[in-house]
């Protein structure tokens, strides 16, 4: 009895934290999504679904998001993994962690001032400038949907990474050696032990830059120059510029429910790559 | 079996050979000129205590590790450049190695997939369930390894190994993880799978009384070489050196006086000057040795009591007594040659009395008792 009440006494700053900051807004949010504009802007109570109807008209954030989110997820990883197998595999001791350190490095400085410098490196005297001695004029880079992509995995690299490395490492480096014993070439080894023992780490590292993405709207904003938009890009244009709360909730719910979807099926590929629990393999 | 670049003649019966092997790691010598054979269908212990060189040459037989110089043969074949996974050689891990998103059945049957070209689905089945009956885990093939216990996943690491039907079946330490009454069981499964197989097996353990159970020879080593190859019994009946006498079972060692040697027997003088009988080993002319007798092979009497003739007489004091049911460990100090163990069996105590501590005895040093060591280490 008293076990029990210690533990809702427990888990109530978390509940109260939890409804009044996730649920409350999520309320509004769908509760806004089905009312209207107000003649001044903002937020005009009723109940249509017109605002849904009217979700075609942002078909283009939707697309960019649904298909930048993923490329940019996929790049990361590909990046990622080497880098972290490096990291956790191949590096000495002794260089591990100054490297780690040199991972995290640009998180020390604002997104905001790190995708600026971006501009300059994509725009006309940056990379560009450089295409041009080798001989390949007018390559225009800056506000096209790769400079965005390059931004986001940029920006997004280290969460990919740090999972990776974490799973990689963990790792029982005699199972790689009991592979070979039995007559696996070590690039085999690596296929059937050490990618579906970090797989783990790749799910969690594409989740969480995969959700985070989807969300964007710094990066597109700043490199996209207003050309390559996100669901991001229009939820602020909707809320601070044309003022239609709505149509903005609307948006809003529609990203959640994509997003509801993506989360169901990353727990249906964990249950199965999931299944080998980390406290058997080692011991 | 006959390869141009191997100058080195294998015999016959040798399924491996080390032939001056070294590592180093660095400046670590690991192994130091090793040179051994290792015969087929033998069962073969590398024993020693941590550190010695023992788990380095297993390494070199599997092919983790490849030695900086000498050679290491399979089959008369010099394999030194030959990687792990084209070796005929299998090992059970330390820790089982298994691999954890296998089920038990997917972990044995794992190297037979490894086989290119490949083996007909079927067949891969039938072997697999052979091998799971032969470790008595039948009907555990679909099971997960975290659901089995520390024995059972021994179990599936032999299985694993023995599906491929190595040339030969390295152990490393294999019996570390497991508690004492399943040790005794699984040495003696081990033993009668190796009788049953009719595979090479090497053994790698610190564990002399596994050693001496379950190994037809046993390689003791020490600082990355080898001390002394040879059966358990020789071992124990004819250590080289004091640092086998030490490891295999317990030894009383002192220094004497090499006097006389005649047919395999030599007259010593003892540091007290105690005149004793031992065994000799031929071909040796030192006069200045160590003398190697065990606990056992002496006894204990009081100083009034009769002495059988040609029993030398050591006299000593009772420091410990311990008694340890079959037999009675006492600890003396000798006069003139410090601190000596007898044993007395329990039979032998009840018959003729035992002996306090601090009391006044003989030790009792029968004639050929005793042996001249070897080798000075």
């Amino acid at each position: 009895m008293t076990q029990s009440r210690a533990r809702a006494l427990l888990l109530t700053p978390a509940g109260l934290w939890y409804a009044a900051m996730l649920l409350l807004p999520l309320a509004v949010v769908l509760i806004f999504s089905f009312g209207e504009r107000s003649a001044i802007g903002g937020y005009a109570p009723g109940f249509t679904f017109e605002q849904y109807a009217n979700l075609p008209a942002r078909f283009a954030a939707f697309r960019n998001t649904l298909t930048l989110a993923p490329v940019g997820t996929l790049a990361a990883l590909l990046i990622a993994y080497p880098l972290a197998y490096f990291l956790a595999v191949k590096v000495s001791p002794k260089w591990k962690t100054m490297l780690l350190v040199l991972v995290i490095v640009p998180f020390w400085t604002s997104i905001l001032i790190r995708s600026y410098a971006w501009i300059f490196l994509l725009g006309g005297k940056g990379i560009p400038a450089l295409l041009e001695v080798i001989g390949l004029d007018d390559v225009r880079l800056l506000n096209t949907p790769f400079a965005v992509l390059v931004g986001i995995v940029y920006g997004y690299l280290p969460l990919m990474v740090f999972p990776i490395y974490v799973a990689l490492e963990k790792l029982d480096k005699r199972l790689l050696e009991a592979a070979a014993d039995l007559g696996t070439p070590p690039w085999r080894a690596f296929l059937q032990i050490t990618l579906p023992l970090s797989m783990p780490g790749v799910l969690t590292g594409s989740m969480l830059v995969f959700i985070l993405l989807m969300g964007e709207f710094l990066i597109p904003a700043i490199l996209g120059g207003g050309k390559v938009f996100f669901v991001g890009n229009a939820l602020v244009d909707l809320f601070l510029q044309s003022r239609n709360w709505a149509f903005g909730s609307a948006v809003a719910v529609a990203l959640v429910v994509v997003m509801l979807i993506t989360v169901g099926i990353y727990t249906r590929l964990v249950k199965r790559f999931g299944a080998s629990r980390d406290d058997v393999g080692l011991m | 079996m006959t390869d141009a670049t191997t100058t080195h003649v294998p015999a016959p019966e040798a399924v491996a050979e080390f032939v001056g092997a070294t590592k180093r790691f660095g400046d670590v010598l690991a192994a130091d000129r090793i040179d051994l054979r290792i015969r087929r269908g033998e069962f073969l212990s590398f024993l020693g205590p941590s550190g010695c060189g023992k788990t380095t040459a297993l390494r070199m037989l599997a092919g983790f590790e490849s030695p900086t110089e000498g050679e290491v043969l399979i089959d008369g074949r010099d394999v030194s450049a030959v990687p792990a996974h084209k070796r005929p050689v299998n090992m059970v891990f330390q820790h089982y190695a298994l691999f954890p998103h296998m089920t038990v059945a997917q972990n044995v049957g794992y190297g037979l997939r490894q086989r290119r070209p490949r083996l007909p689905k079927r067949e891969i089945e039938l072997k697999v369930a052979k091998a799971l009956a032969t470790v008595r885990l039948a009907d555990f093939g679909p099971r997960r390894i975290w659901e089995m216990s520390g024995g059972q996943q021994q179990r599936v690491a032999l299985a694993r190994a023995i599906v491929n039907e190595p040339k030969i079946l390295l152990l490393d330490e294999p019996m570390a993880a497991l508690d004492a009454k399943l040790r005794g069981e699984m040495q003696r499964e081990l033993l009668e799978l190796q009788r049953s197989l009719g595979i090479t097996f090497v053994l790698v353990t610190h564990d002399q009384e596994e050693a001496l159970a379950m190994s037809d020879r046993i390689c003791i080593m020490g600082k990355g070489r080898i001390a002394q190859v040879g059966t358990p019994q020789e071992l124990y009946d004819r250590p080289r050196s004091r640092y086998v006498a030490d490891f295999v079972g317990k030894a009383n060692i002192v220094s004497g006086q090499i006097t006389g040697r005649q047919g395999g027997l030599a007259q010593a003088v003892l540091g007290n000057g105690v005149k004793v009988v031992l065994r000799d080993e031929p071909g040796d002319d030192r006069t200045t040795t160590e003398i190697a007798v065990r606990p056992e092979a002496l006894g204990l009497a009081a100083r009034d009591s009769a002495v059988p003739a040609g029993t030398a007489v050591v006299p000593a004091r009772v420091t410990h007594r311990t008694f340890l049911g079959d037999h009675t460990e006492y600890l003396l100090a000798a006069d003139g040659l410090g601190q000596m163990q007898v044993n007395v069996p329990r039979q032998a105590e009840r018959a003729l009395g035992g002996h306090d501590v601090g009391a006044l005895v003989h030790v009792l040093w029968p004639e050929g008792t005793g042996l001249v060591l070897a080798v000075d280490d």
